[in-house]
């Protein structure tokens, strides 16, 4: 390679690390706040903001969802698999929203310790399967023999 | 340089002659668009007819069908750009610096198509149309780096210097693209994570990923059809006042 090749390709090499680098610094500071939402375990540990709005981010727990009187007021419990918060919402819930799913809160905590939301947003996973495939990953061992009904 | 075969090394230089290039292209557009066809035709019944409907969303997955595609599309042709930035910039190389300018307009229709169709899904399935979070922020900001890529190109008289100038924009906007890979994991993200590109075995059932995949293809193939027909034209633009073009034109029926 000739010295002046050489030499443009060391200039471009640098600029595009020093860039990477202070785009890795910049990411780095401003971390918290390129999370979309707080788990339960945080909220439950006093690090999510008190008197704000926040997105609380967690699995709807099985069996928890109820809703008290007749109106569209929701009562469910978030998990991350280590703290629980319990939620609670008034208005239309998205298609994907069900027990086992995961599902973002925008709201703010009330004195008592329940996150009052003003909108649930439902996260899809990354999994796609057809539901014959669904339910049998349910029952993995289904019987196959003398089941005839 | 030492280590690639003479044969190799002779096709490169080759390619980097305009009216080689060109006499190229013209050759190989036939069986590319026949290879098109056939990918996109097979993809769509395949993604639209055959793949079974998603256990949890019904019908409505089928736009992984264009969105998956035109994202990795997206990322795709920023880092031929950038590729081809850095060897305008080193050999100074007009082919590069015409495949880079020819590239994007084509990655910013994807980043488009991209956003458009993941709002659309978002929707019914998220409950949002739009929401800030670092996937769908970093993707949002590969648009603006595509479009001002093309408007920085445009506002630059001498298409040598512009090329140049292109060429750095892309080259420091290449931070972005690892940044849009790996957001759903450094960050919490409505988002969800990578189905395909992780090294577990991918979490997407095999007859809905065959036909995902022919699409990627088609979109592949679809891409370099599209940029090659551009590097045509900004060819003959480039060089207009040279023998080949000249003869180019008159025998195209121009001028």
């Amino acid at each position: 390679m000739k010295p002046a090749r050489k030499q443009r390709l060391l200039l471009i090499s640098l600029m595009v690390a020093g860039a990477g680098l202070a785009t890795a610094f910049a990411l780095k500071s401003f971390n918290d706040n390129l999370m979309y939402f707080f788990p339960p375990k945080d909220v439950v540990e006093g690090k999510a903001p008190k008197d704000a709005l926040f997105r609380l981010g967690g699995m709807v727990v099985n069996g928890s969802v109820e809703r008290p009187g007749n109106g569209m007021t929701v009562r469910f419990k978030l998990t991350d698999y280590e703290k629980e918060v319990m939620v609670e919402y008034t208005g239309i819930l998205p298609d994907l929203f069900r027990e086992g799913q995961g599902i973002v809160a925008h709201g703010r905590l009330n004195p008592q310790g329940v996150f009052v939301a003003e909108e649930v947003l439902a996260k899809h996973d990354e999994n796609y399967m057809p539901p014959e495939v669904k339910a049998s990953l349910k029952q993995p061992e289904t019987p196959t023999t003398g089941q005839a009904q | 340089m030492f280590l690639v075969p003479d044969a190799v090394v002779r096709f490169f230089h080759r390619m980097a002659s305009p009216p080689h290039f060109y006499a190229f292209t013209e050759r190989l557009m036939p069986w590319l668009t026949v290879i098109f066809t056939l990918l996109i035709v097979a993809g769509l019944y395949g993604g639209l007819y055959l793949a079974p409907a998603d256990y949890q969303q019904g019908d409505s997955y089928r736009i992984i069908y264009i969105h998956v595609p035109a994202a990795w599309m997206s990322l795709f042709i920023y880092v031929v750009m950038a590729i081809t930035g850095g060897i305008g910039l080193i050999w100074r190389m007009k082919l590069a610096e015409v495949i880079l300018i020819s590239s994007a307009p084509i990655g910013a229709s994807f980043t488009f198509l991209a956003l458009v169709t993941g709002s659309l899904w978002g929707k019914p399935m998220w409950g949002a149309w739009w929401v800030w979070d670092a996937r769908l922020t970093s993707e949002l900001i590969l648009l603006f780096l595509y479009l001002g890529v093309i408007g920085l190109y445009g506002a630059i008289d001498d298409k040598r210097s512009a090329s140049r100038a292109v060429a750095i924009l892309a080259l420091v906007g290449v931070v972005n693209i690892p940044i849009i890979h790996y957001s759903v994991e450094w960050w919490n993200t409505l988002h969800q994570g990578p189905t395909v590109t992780k090294m577990d075995k991918p979490s997407i059932h095999v007859s809905m990923l065959t036909p995902l995949l022919l699409m990627a293809l088609a979109f592949k193939v679809y891409y370099v059809i599209a940029m090659m027909l551009r590097a045509q034209v900004e060819l003959l633009q480039r060089e207009r006042n040279s023998q080949w073009a000249k003869a180019k034109a008159l025998e195209e029926g121009g001028l």
